[in-house]
C-alpha cells in the first residue's frame, strides 16, 4: 500500500516535472527572443503556446541515428543515465513543509552524490560515439564540472554549519519565517561563489564550454539524434532546475514567504525557483561565453580561496555570537 | 539522530530510480515502432563537417586533464571532510575552528605549491 503510495507521487511529480521542462524551453526561448526584440515562438497555439508540445512529438518521431562507429550499448544507454540521476536527485527536495519524497537525513550530499554520476552520462556519451566532437566535449565537460564541484561543495559549507544539517527539510526550518533571517545575508559570499558554481555545474552559458558551438559543433550530444537528444536536454533542464531548488533552500528559506498561501504551500519555493532559471535565462542572453583557461582559473584561483575564506568568516562569527 | 541504519525514506528513492530507467527506456523502446529508420552510409559516418572523418577519433589529449582529476581527488576528499566537520562545529565551538585551520593551513601549503608550479594555470 504504501509502496503504491509512493509509486502514484512520483508518477505525479514526474508529470509536473515534464511539464515543467517543456514550458521551460518555451519560457527560455520567449524571454530571449524578447531580449533580442523579436518574439519568440509565435505560429503554434495563442503566441506559441503549443511550441513545446509540437517538439516533443517532433523529437519523438525522428530518427534515432546510431553511428556505425559507435559502442552501441553504451551510446544506447548514456542518456538514460544523465535523466535518471537529475531525476532522482528530486526525489529529496522538499517542495513544501512535509511535501517531500525522501526525507533523508543526507539530502545535500545525496544530491552532490547525484549530480557526480551525471557526469559519467556525459563522459560515456563522449566515448561512446566515438567521433572526435563528441570526446572533447566529453572531457571538457567532465574537467569542467569536477573543478566547479569543489567551490560548489565548500559554498554550501556554511550553510551547513549555520544550520547543523544536511537534511534539506531542517536548513529551510533553520532559516526562520522571516525574509532577514535567510541565509542569503550572513552567506553572501557562499551565495556567490555558489551562484557561479551553479551556473558551471549545469553548463549554462557563459560556461557552456562543452558545448561551444562554435568549435565543438555541439560537444557531446553531436552524434544524437531524435529522441535521445531529447533526453539530455531533459536532463540539462532538470539539472537547472535541481540546482535552483538548492539554491532557494539553501540560501532563500525554501518555501517560506512574508505570508502563507492557503490551499498551495509550495507556492513561495516555486516562485523563488522559477526567479533563478530567469536569472539563468538573463544571464544567457546578456553574457559571451569564457574561454576555456579563463574558465579553470576562476574555479580553481577565485572560487576555491573565497570558499574557504567564507567557512572561516562562518566559524569566527559563530565563535563571537555565543 | 537515534534509528535503523536502512531507513524507510531510501524505499522511495530506489522506487524512483527504477520509475525514471523506466521512463528512458519505454519511451526509447515504444518510439522504435513509430519513428522511421533510413539508415544509409552517409548518415551513419561521424560528424566532421560533411568530409569524412581524418585520424582516429579517440586522440591523445592533454595531459593537464589529468592534473585536474588529480587535484579535484585532493580537494574533493578535503569537502567531504569539512561536511562532517560543519555539522558538528556547534558542539565543539573553539577547539574545532583551531582545527580546521591548522588543517586548511597544511591543505593551503600544498595549494600555492601547485599554484607556483603551474598546475593550476591552463594556459603556459
Amino acid at each position: 500500500m504504501q509502496i503504491l503510495t509512493i509509486i502514484l507521487q512520483i508518477a505525479i511529480l514526474l508529470v509536473i516535472v515534464l511539464l515543467h521542462v517543456a514550458y521551460a524551453t518555451y519560457f527560455e526561448r520567449k524571454i530571449i527572443g524578447h531580449m533580442q526584440v523579436r518574439m519568440g515562438p509565435m505560429l503554434v497555439g495563442y503566441h506559441g503556446l503549443l511550441q513545446p508540445i509540437a517538439d516533443g512529438i517532433k523529437s519523438f518521431f525522428k530518427e534515432d541515428v546510431i553511428p556505425a562507429q559507435a559502442d552501441k550499448p553504451l551510446f544506447l544507454f548514456a542518456p538514460v543515465i544523465c535523466l535518471v540521476t537529475m531525476l532522482t536527485s528530486l526525489a529529496v527536495i522538499p517542495f513544501a513543509k512535509g511535501w517531500v519524497l525522501a526525507d533523508i537525513n543526507i539530502g545535500l550530499l545525496f544530491i552532490f552524490a547525484m549530480s557526480s554520476l551525471a557526469s559519467y552520462g556525459v563522459i560515456l556519451a563522449g566515448w561512446a560515439s566515438n567521433s572526435k566532437y563528441t570526446f572533447l566535449g566529453g572531457l571538457r565537460s567532465m574537467a569542467q564540472v569536477i573543478s566547479y564541484e569543489i567551490p560548489l561543495g565548500l559554498s554550501l559549507v556554511g550553510v551547513m554549519m549555520l544550520s547543523g544539517s544536511l537534511n534539506l527539510t531542517t536548513i529551510v526550518t533553520s532559516q526562520g519565517n522571516s525574509f532577514s533571517s535567510m541565509y542569503l545575508f550572513p552567506q553572501i559570499i557562499g551565495f556567490f561563489v555558489f551562484f557561479i558554481a551553479m551556473l558551471a555545474e549545469t553548463n549554462r552559458v557563459p560556461f557552456d564550454l562543452p558545448e561551444a558551438e562554435t568549435e565543438l559543433v555541439s560537444g557531446y550530444i553531436t552524434e544524437y539524434s531524435g529522441m535521445r537528444y531529447a533526453l539530455f536536454f531533459m536532463a540539462e533542464y532538470i539539472g537547472m532546475m535541481v540546482m535552483a531548488s538548492i539554491g532557494t533552500i539553501c540560501f532563500l528559506g525554501g518555501w517560506n514567504g512574508p505570508f502563507e498561501i492557503p490551499f498551495f504551500p509550495p507556492f513561495w519555493f516555486i516562485l523563488k525557483v522559477y526567479g533563478f532559471i530567469f536569472f539563468f535565462i538573463w544571464i544567457r542572453a546578456t553574457l559571451p561565453r569564457y574561454r576555456y583557461d579563463q574558465l579553470m582559473e576562476l574555479g580553481w584561483k577565485l572560487l576555491i580561496p573565497l570558499a574557504l575564506l567564507n567557512i572561516l568568516l562562518t566559524g569566527l562569527f559563530k565563535i563571537l555570537v555565543h | 539522530m537515534s534509528g535503523s541504519y536502512l531507513p524507510g525514506e531510501y524505499l522511495a528513492i530506489l522506487i524512483f530510480i527504477v520509475l525514471g530507467i523506466a521512463f528512458g527506456v519505454v519511451t526509447l523502446w515504444v518510439g522504435q515502432f513509430f519513428r522511421m529508420k533510413r539508415p544509409y552510409l552517409e548518415k551513419l559516418v561521424a560528424y566532421e563537417s560533411g568530409n569524412l572523418p581524418t585520424e582516429e577519433p579517440r586522440m591523445r589529449f592533454s595531459v593537464k586533464f589529468y592534473l585536474v582529476a588529480i587535484l579535484f581527488i585532493v580537494f574533493d576528499v578535503e569537502a567531504i571532510y569539512l561536511y562532517s566537520w560543519a555539522l558538528v562545529y556547534d558542539q565543539l565551538g573553539m577547539f574545532a575552528l583551531i582545527e580546521m585551520f591548522i588543517f586548511i593551513v597544511f591543505l593551503l601549503v600544498g595549494y600555492l605549491y601547485g599554484w607556483k608550479k603551474g598546475a593550476l594555470q591552463w594556459e603556459k
